[in-house]
């Protein structure tokens, strides 16, 4: 019975495997043509940049292709994911080729996040503790319940934050909190961020994006 | 010393009710608050402490090393998967947010008002033996060998958690213990709801067949049915049991925002699915819900035909080569 489960198990994790990388019918090579919008600031290898004092521009690079697609959706049509920046890329992409974008950076290597160099360890300890532990007195449900063990991202709805760049990963959270960013499924994100404070978001993000990406 | 005790209950009811006024403030300006109810004229509150406090108390250095394996063990239950875990359950999936939260079974209760008579065994149980029921059910598998060192750690968390709560404290005017018994749903509780609550609430993490998620051989999300579930006896598989837990803890970071028909008609759902058999099981499922129908199952599905088809009928132990672990057995205290 115990061998049966296994070896059960394990072709159910390879049918899980198979079948999400092929949740969205998208084309990589059509893709890469189609990004030529996107490489200026996402770049090239899809590794996008930290702009420290600005927007920062989220690396892409081995994303969940249908998290892609769906903020792309999101931000071309504006109301839940408000981003001025992104509108009118993502409104020059039709809906096959936003399919194609999206899976040809989910299929570029992850690459390490970009971070304050100036972070204490005192806020990288607390940015550590929020994401593996949580901080359950107020309520705050640690980032690797739902975004996985190593914060490497689960299916379509909780992407990897490991490796992403932390002005991105704090620019976002307070999109949250202002009410910019909507669209996250059940506000399972909007709940949690709303309990956040300044220096639990630098602390977090700062934190995430020294984590490895893969 | 009565009056030391009670000035730090004191001291923690000022603690608790600042952190629920903070959360009622949040409230006003927050869409989505936490809303646990506030505690009740009377009641013990406990807030626990935490592995921090830990770190910063004068307790023996090798004590500490002990309670901090108990920390992990509850935390990652999964270490002992194989040995004495045969689902893709953790101590901490139940009880959440490291065994302290309010309403989400926490663990110190059990450590003040064991050892205890109760009824699912009917007899005496104290704390180990309490912790094996946990292993036998919940975890589909067999408890640490009472008195071994995985147990001495888990026990000795469980007793940190409490510290400073007076031994028999009443146990029926706890702030936040188990998963208090919500108001009987107003509709009968009801599996095609349920179904509908499950895919809008529940599918995102736990699946449409309820198998929750294991990502690169590690639990993400703990299977809900099926043979990576709890069993037919494990406490949550009573309607009322898992309706409280829901309500109150789920969805995850969104706790009370379902109604409480709601609620019921989700654990109906869920509590309608099929999952390893009862280690208590006689052979015949229907005897079995008979034999423990006052004590359990009256509140279970076991035994029960829902949507055609006769639940817990079956020899489907899931992953584990034994149905029940050798530790469950009567006690018959003679006292000689």
């Amino acid at each position: 019975m115990k061998k049966i489960h296994r070896m059960a198990l394990t072709a159910a994790s390879l049918f899980f495997a198979i079948t999400s990388a092929h949740a969205l019918e998208g084309d990589a090579k059509a893709g890469e043509q189609a990004a030529a919008v996107c490489v200026a600031c996402h770049q090239p290898d899809g590794s996008g940049m930290n702009v420290p004092g600005g927007e920062s521009w989220p690396a892409l690079a081995g994303l969940d292709a249908d998290y892609l697609y769906k903020q792309l959706q999101d931000m071309k049509a504006g109301g839940k994911r408000q981003s001025p920046s992104m509108m009118p890329f993502a409104s020059m992409l039709n809906e096959q080729q936003a399919k194609d974008v999206a899976v040809y950076y989910s299929e570029l290597p992850a690459q390490g996040g970009k971070f304050d160099e100036g972070a204490t360890e005192e806020e990288l300890a607390h940015g550590e503790k929020l994401a593996t532990l949580g901080d359950w007195d107020r309520y705050i449900v640690p980032c690797k319940t739902c975004h996985g063990p190593d914060n490497l991202g689960v299916g379509e709805s909780f992407p990897r934050l490991a490796g992403q760049h932390a002005g991105y990963i704090a620019d976002q959270l307070k999109a949250w909190q202002s009410g910019k960013r909507d669209n996250d499924p059940q506000h399972l994100m909007l709940a949690i961020a709303e309990r956040l404070n300044d220096e639990d978001i630098r602390a977090v993000s700062q934190w995430l994006a020294r984590q490895p990406a893969q | 010393m009565k009056d030391s005790t009670k000035f730090i209950f004191r001291g923690l009811v000022v603690a608790v009710a600042a952190s629920v006024l903070s959360f009622t403030a949040q409230a006003e300006e927050s869409r989505f608050s936490v809303n646990n109810p506030e505690p009740k004229e009377g009641q013990l509150i406990h807030v626990p402490p935490t592995m921090d406090d830990l770190d910063k108390s004068n307790m023996h250095p090798e004590l500490k090393r002990v309670i901090r394996r108990g920390y992990d063990l509850f935390m990652n239950t999964q270490q002992l998967r194989g040995k004495n875990v045969f689902n893709n359950m953790n101590c901490s999936s139940c009880h959440m947010g490291e065994g302290r939260l309010p309403f989400a079974g926490p663990v110190w209760p059990a450590v003040v008002t064991l050892p205890d008579y109760r009824g699912k065994n009917n007899h005496v149980n104290n704390l180990e033996e309490r912790i094996a029921g946990c292993f036998s059910f919940s975890m589909n598998g067999t408890p640490p060998e009472y008195g071994s060192d995985d147990m001495l750690a888990l026990t000795a968390y469980h007793q940190w958690l409490a510290k400073g709560v007076p031994m028999y404290a009443d146990g029926k005017n706890m702030y936040g213990r188990g998963y208090p018994r919500l108001p009987e749903p107003e509709k009968e509780m009801d599996y095609k709801r349920g179904e509908q609550v499950y895919k809008e609430n529940c599918v995102i993490c736990h699946a449409e067949d309820g198998g929750g998620l294991v990502q690169n051989n590690k639990v993400v999300f703990p299977a809900v049915w099926g043979d990576n579930s709890y069993n037919w006896g494990a406490g949550i598989v009573r309607h009322y049991t898992l309706a409280s837990f829901v309500k109150h803890n789920m969805p995850l970071g969104r706790p009370n925002s379902l109604t409480d028909q709601q609620a019921w008609d989700v654990a109906y759902y869920i509590d309608s699915q099929e999952r390893p058999q009862e280690p208590r099981y006689t052979g015949d499922v229907k005897e079995t819900r008979e034999k423990y129908l006052d004590t359990f199952h009256k509140h279970t599905n076991y035994g029960v035909e829902i949507e055609g088809r006769l639940l817990g009928d079956h020899d489907n132990v899931g992953s584990k080569d034994f149905l029940k672990p050798d530790v469950l057995r009567p006690r018959t205290f003679t006292a000689e």
